[in-house]
C-alpha cells in the first residue's frame, strides 16, 4: 500500500458538490486533492456535437452512467424480505466520470421551498402534532432555514448561469415567475428559455383554471454568459439531447462547463481519476479522520491523507462510505436509534400522459429541463387541513426531447404496440403527445433506511448498499390527489386521449424509473440523535469530516435536488474556510 | 504541532509530481492540453449487409427476421424492420457491449422473489445468451404446434404466436421467460428502426421519416418560435452525406 503526499482537504467524488467545494477551498489557498472513480471527461473530447445527438448510445444504453456492474445496490420493500440486487439500469443515474451526474443531468435547477427546511415544525404549527406524527412518518427539520441558505442558492445560480424568471424578489411578487417561491435576493442571471408548444397549451389551460404557471428554471442557458469564475458558456440551441447526454454547446451547466476550466488550472488542485474510495480512515482517537483509502485503476489500495475529508459522492455512495468506514451509529428501524442510513426518501410520482389531436408539438425542439410548472399543489402552498397527506408536487409539463425510441411507448390506450397498427399510431400521435408529470415530494418513514447488504458485494468485495423502503400512506394519498388534478388540467388542455399514471399505486421499486432523485441516509440536522451531520454538514462523530451530498436531505421535496446540493456545498466549503480552519473542532456543540 | 499548523503545514501550493509517482493512479494537475475528440468516443458505423457475427445460424436469423418483420412490417408507410436493417443492427448490438451484458450486475444468486420485488423480470444471462436460447425455443414451439419453422408460418399465425408471447398465454418452456423475451425483441426492433442509421438500422432514415423526427440536428433556434407549425424538416444522421 502506498501513501500519497498529504493534502489539506481530500474531496471524494468530483461532481457538482465536490467541484463547487474544491473551487471555494482552492481559492482560499488550501491544497485540495479530489479522487473520482471515473475517468476524465470533457465537452470537446467526449461529447462534441458530432458525438452527442445519439439516443441509442446515451439515452437508451446510458453509456455516460456508471453501470450497475460497477455500482449497484440491493432493494426490498420491507425488513422481512430478502433484498435483490438492481442488475440493470434503474432509478440510480450515477455519473460515469468526473463531473458525476452533473455531466449528464437534464438541468432543472430549483431551490427548495421554505416549508421543506422546517417541515416538522411548520406542519405542527399549522395542522397540529397528529399531522406530523401519524405513526409511520419520521419528519425532522433540516437545522437550517431557507433564508439562511438563500445566499448560497444565489451563488450556485451565478456559477451555473441558471435561466429563469424570479417570482419573489425580497418579498415582492414578480409577474411571470413562481409566486410561491421563497424570497430571492435578485433575479436569475439569465432570462427564462422560450415557451414551446406543450408549454403554451399548459400555460393557457392552467391560467384559465386560476393556477399560476411559470417557466421552470434550468441549467440550459438562454443566452451566452460569463460566470463569476470567468468561465464562458454558450446559448442553448434546443437540440433536445440533454438528459443522459453531455452538451456540445457548453450551454448545459456542469462542473465541466462551469468550474473545471478554472479549477483544473489552479496549482493547488489535483484530481486522481479512475480511483474508487472504499473507506474513510478514522484516527486512533475516533474523533477525527486521517484520510481515505482508495483502489486505483490497477487495483492497488492506496492511501490519501488529509487534514479535512469531504465526502461529496452521489447519495447512495456517500451513505455507503459512512457505513463501510464505521463512522456514526447505523440506524435501527426497530428502535429508531442510530442515524447512519436514516431517512431514505425518493419521489412520489404521478401524472398523466395525453394526446391532443391536431396538435403539432414538435417535441424534438426542447431542452433538458425546459417546461412549465404550477406550484399551486406543491409544498404547503394549499390547505391540507381536510386532506389525508402533507406536502405535494410540482405539476409540470415538459419540452425536453422527441427521442424516437423512447417515445414509441407513448401511444394512446388501445393503440397496437407492434405491427402495421403500431406504425400508423406512432405516425399519427408522435406530434400530439405531451405529459403532465407530478414531481412529488417524499417523506421519510421509520421503516425506510439504508444499510449494508449481507449477501451481495461489489467488484472490490465491499458489501452493496441495501435499501429498505416503500411509499408512506401520506405520499400515496398525495400522489393520487395530484394525479386527479393533473387529469383535470389535461382535460382543460383539450386532450382527447388521457392516460393517468401513479407510481405509488404499486410498491416502490428501484427497477422502474419513476424519478432518479434519491436522498437521505446521512441526514443533516440540529440534533445528533436524529442526524449524521450538523447544519454545516460536519460529521457529529469526526469533526474534520464533512458529508456533502443529497444524502444529507432529511426528506425530499417536489423539486429536483441539484440546486440544493449546490447551495449546501458552497455553504459548507465557506464554513470550512472561514470557521473550521482557523479553529478546527465542532462548529456546533452537540 | 497544533491542529492549525497541521492544516497549513504543506503550504498553500503543492509541488506537482510528488514522490512515489510510480505507485499512483492518474493524478491530474492542470487542464489537459489535448482538446481533440477522444477516438474512443466516436461511434463506429455498422456496415449493412456485412458478415453476421452472432446471428450466424441460418435458422436463428430467419426466425428473428420473421419476428422483426411482424413487429414492424412493410406497408405503404415504409419498409419492414429487416428491410430497414434491423437484423444487421441486432447482430451488431449482440456482438458488442449490449450483447455481452457489459453494464449488468451479474453476481449470483438470482433470487426467487427478485421478479416480484423489482416488478420486472431479472436475469443473470446476457442478451446474447437470451437470444440464443429464445430463438431456438420459439422455433421449437412452432415445429411442435404447427410442424413448421416459425419463419415459414403464415403472417396471421406468426402474429398469434407473438401475441401469445406478449400476453404470457404461450410459454416457450421453463428455461425461457417468454414475456420478457418478447419485450426484448420488441425493444431491439424499435431501437433498430428509430436509432441513428450509423448503427445499421433505420435505413435511409425510414423510421425517422415515418414520424417526422429530424434526427441528429443540433440547433433548432431558428424554429423554436414557430410553435405549433408543421416544419417538415429533413432528417440528418451522424453519417456524413459524402
Amino acid at each position: 500500500m502506498a501513501t500519497n503526499k498529504k493534502a489539506d482537504v481530500v474531496v471524494v467524488g468530483l461532481g457538482w458538490a465536490g467541484s463547487l467545494m474544491a473551487e471555494e477551498l482552492t481559492r482560499a489557498g488550501l491544497n485540495v486533492v479530489a479522487i473520482d472513480r471515473g475517468p476524465w471527461m470533457d465537452t470537446s473530447t467526449h461529447t462534441p456535437p458530432a458525438v452527442d445527438p445519439d439516443e441509442l448510445r446515451w439515452g437508451i444504453r446510458k453509456e455516460l452512467f456508471s453501470p450497475p456492474k460497477d455500482n449497484t445496490l440491493t432493494f426490498r420493500n420491507r425488513p422481512d424480505q430478502t433484498a435483490a440486487p438492481q442488475r440493470d439500469f434503474g432509478i440510480f443515474e450515477l455519473g460515469g466520470g468526473v463531473g458525476g451526474a452533473g455531466f449528464h443531468w437534464a438541468g432543472m435547477a430549483w431551490r427548495f421551498d421554505p416549508y421543506d427546511f422546517e417541515i416538522r415544525s411548520k406542519t405542527i404549527e399549522r395542522y397540529g402534532l397528529g399531522k406530523a406524527e401519524d405513526g409511520e412518518l419520521q419528519l425532522q427539520d433540516w437545522g437550517i432555514t431557507y433564508d439562511e441558505l438563500e445566499p448560497y442558492y444565489d451563488r450556485f445560480e451565478r456559477i451555473a448561469g441558471i435561466s429563469g424568471k424570479a417570482g419573489n424578489i425580497k418579498g415582492e411578487i414578480q409577474p411571470g415567475g413562481n409566486p410561491f417561491e421563497g424570497p430571492r435576493s435578485r433575479d436569475y442571471p439569465t432570462p427564462e428559455l422560450k415557451t414551446l408548444r406543450s408549454m403554451e397549451v399548459f400555460n393557457e389551460a392552467t391560467a384559465r383554471m386560476g393556477y399560476n404557471p411559470f417557466t421552470i428554471p434550468v441549467a440550459n442557458l438562454s443566452q451566452p454568459y460569463v460566470n463569476p469564475l470567468g468561465v464562458s458558456m454558450g446559448a442553448c440551441t434546443y437540440c433536445g439531447f440533454c438528459l443522459g447526454f453531455g452538451c456540445g454547446n457548453y450551454s448545459k451547466s456542469s462542473p465541466q462547463a462551469c468550474i473545471f476550466p478554472v479549477l483544473m488550472r489552479r496549482p493547488n488542485f489535483s484530481v486522481i481519476t479512475e480511483s474508487c474510495v472504499i473507506k474513510v480512515n478514522k484516527a486512533e482517537d475516533g474523533k477525527t479522520v486521517t484520510g481515505v483509502t482508495y483502489v486505483d485503476k490497477q487495483g492497488r489500495e492506496q492511501v490519501q491523507e488529509g487534514d479535512v475529508v469531504c465526502v461529496t459522492a452521489f447519495q447512495v455512495d456517500s451513505t455507503r462510505l459512512m457505513l463501510t468506514s464505521g463512522i456514526g451509529q447505523p440506524y435501527d428501524h426497530r428502535t429508531q436509534e442510530g442515524t447512519v442510513g436514516r431517512n431514505f426518501s425518493f419521489q412520489t410520482i404521478s401524472g398523466t400522459d395525453m394526446w391532443i389531436e391536431g396538435e403539432q408539438m414538435n417535441p424534438f425542439i426542447g431542452a433538458g429541463g425546459l417546461g412549465s410548472q404550477i406550484d399551486d399543489f406543491n409544498a404547503d402552498n394549499f390547505d391540507h387541513s381536510d386532506l389525508d397527506f402533507i406536502h405535494g408536487a410540482g405539476m409540470l409539463t415538459l419540452a425536453r426531447d422527441g427521442a424516437p425510441i423512447s417515445k414509441a411507448n407513448k401511444l394512446p390506450e388501445g393503440s397496437p404496440r407492434w405491427g402495421a397498427g403500431f406504425k400508423k399510431a406512432y405516425r399519427d400521435h408522435y406530434q400530439t403527445y405531451t405529459t403532465i408529470f407530478n414531481q412529488g415530494s417524499s417523506m421519510p418513514i421509520k421503516a425506510g433506511y439504508l444499510d449494508l447488504d449481507p449477501n451481495y458485494k461489489d467488484k472490490f468485495g465491499v458489501p452493496l448498499l441495501r435499501i429498505t423502503y416503500d411509499y408512506s400512506q401520506s405520499d400515496r394519498n398525495m400522489a393520487k390527489y395530484l394525479m386527479d388534478r393533473a387529469v383535470e388540467v389535461a382535460q382543460e388542455m383539450g386532450a382527447q386521449h388521457i392516460t393517468p399514471f401513479n407510481f405509488a399505486d404499486k410498491p416502490f421499486t428501484t427497477a422502474i424509473i419513476a424519478s432518479d432523485h434519491v436522498i437521505g441516509g446521512t441526514p443533516m440536522g440540529a440534533d445528533p440523535k436524529t442526524s449524521v451531520v450538523n447544519p454545516w454538514l460536519q460529521s457529529w462523530d469526526c469533526h474534520n469530516l464533512f458529508v456533502v451530498s443529497a444524502s444529507v436531505f432529511p426528506m425530499n421535496s417536489g423539486y429536483n435536488p441539484t440546486g440544493t446540493v449546490g447551495a449546501l456545498a458552497i455553504r459548507a466549503a465557506q464554513a470550512i474556510v472561514q470557521d473550521y480552519i482557523p479553529n478546527p473542532g465542532p462548529l456546533v456543540e452537540a | 504541532m497544533n491542529r492549525r499548523e497541521a492544516l497549513f503545514s504543506l503550504g498553500a501550493i503543492a509541488a506537482t509530481g510528488a514522490a512515489a509517482d510510480g505507485a499512483r493512479a492518474r493524478e491530474m494537475h492542470g487542464y489537459p492540453a489535448d482538446m481533440t475528440v477522444d477516438p474512443e468516443m466516436l461511434p463506429r458505423s455498422v456496415i449493412p449487409g456485412g458478415q453476421m457475427r452472432v446471428l450466424t445460424d441460418d435458422a436463428d436469423r430467419r426466425t428473428v427476421t420473421a419476428v422483426f418483420d411482424r413487429l414492424i412490417p412493410a406497408d405503404d408507410l415504409g419498409p419492414s424492420a429487416s428491410e430497414a436493417g434491423c437484423v444487421d443492427f441486432l447482430d451488431a448490438q449482440l456482438a458488442g457491449r449490449f450483447g455481452e451484458g457489459a453494464a449488468l450486475y451479474r453476481e449470483k444468486p438470482l433470487q426467487q422473489n427478485a421478479d416480484d420485488l423489482m416488478q420486472t423480470a431479472q436475469f443473470i444471462a446476457t442478451p446474447r445468451e437470451r437470444y440464443a436460447a429464445g430463438l431456438k425455443a420459439l422455433d421449437a414451439y412452432a415445429q411442435e404446434t404447427d410442424g413448421a419453422a416459425f419463419a415459414d408460418l403464415q403472417p396471421n399465425r406468426q402474429d398469434e404466436i407473438l401475441k401469445g408471447m406478449e400476453d404470457g398465454t404461450i410459454s416457450l418452456g421453463e428455461e425461457i421467460h417468454t414475456k420478457a423475451f418478447f419485450e426484448l425483441m420488441l425493444q431491439n426492433a424499435r431501437e433498430g428502426y428509430f436509432s441513428d442509421p450509423i448503427y445499421g438500422g433505420n435505413r435511409d432514415m425510414a423510421g425517422w421519416k415515418l414520424i417526422g423526427f429530424p434526427g441528429a440536428r443540433y440547433d433548432f433556434r431558428l424554429y423554436a418560435d414557430r410553435t405549433g407549425e408543421k416544419l417538415d424538416l429533413e432528417p440528418v444522421s451522424l453519417i456524413p452525406k459524402d
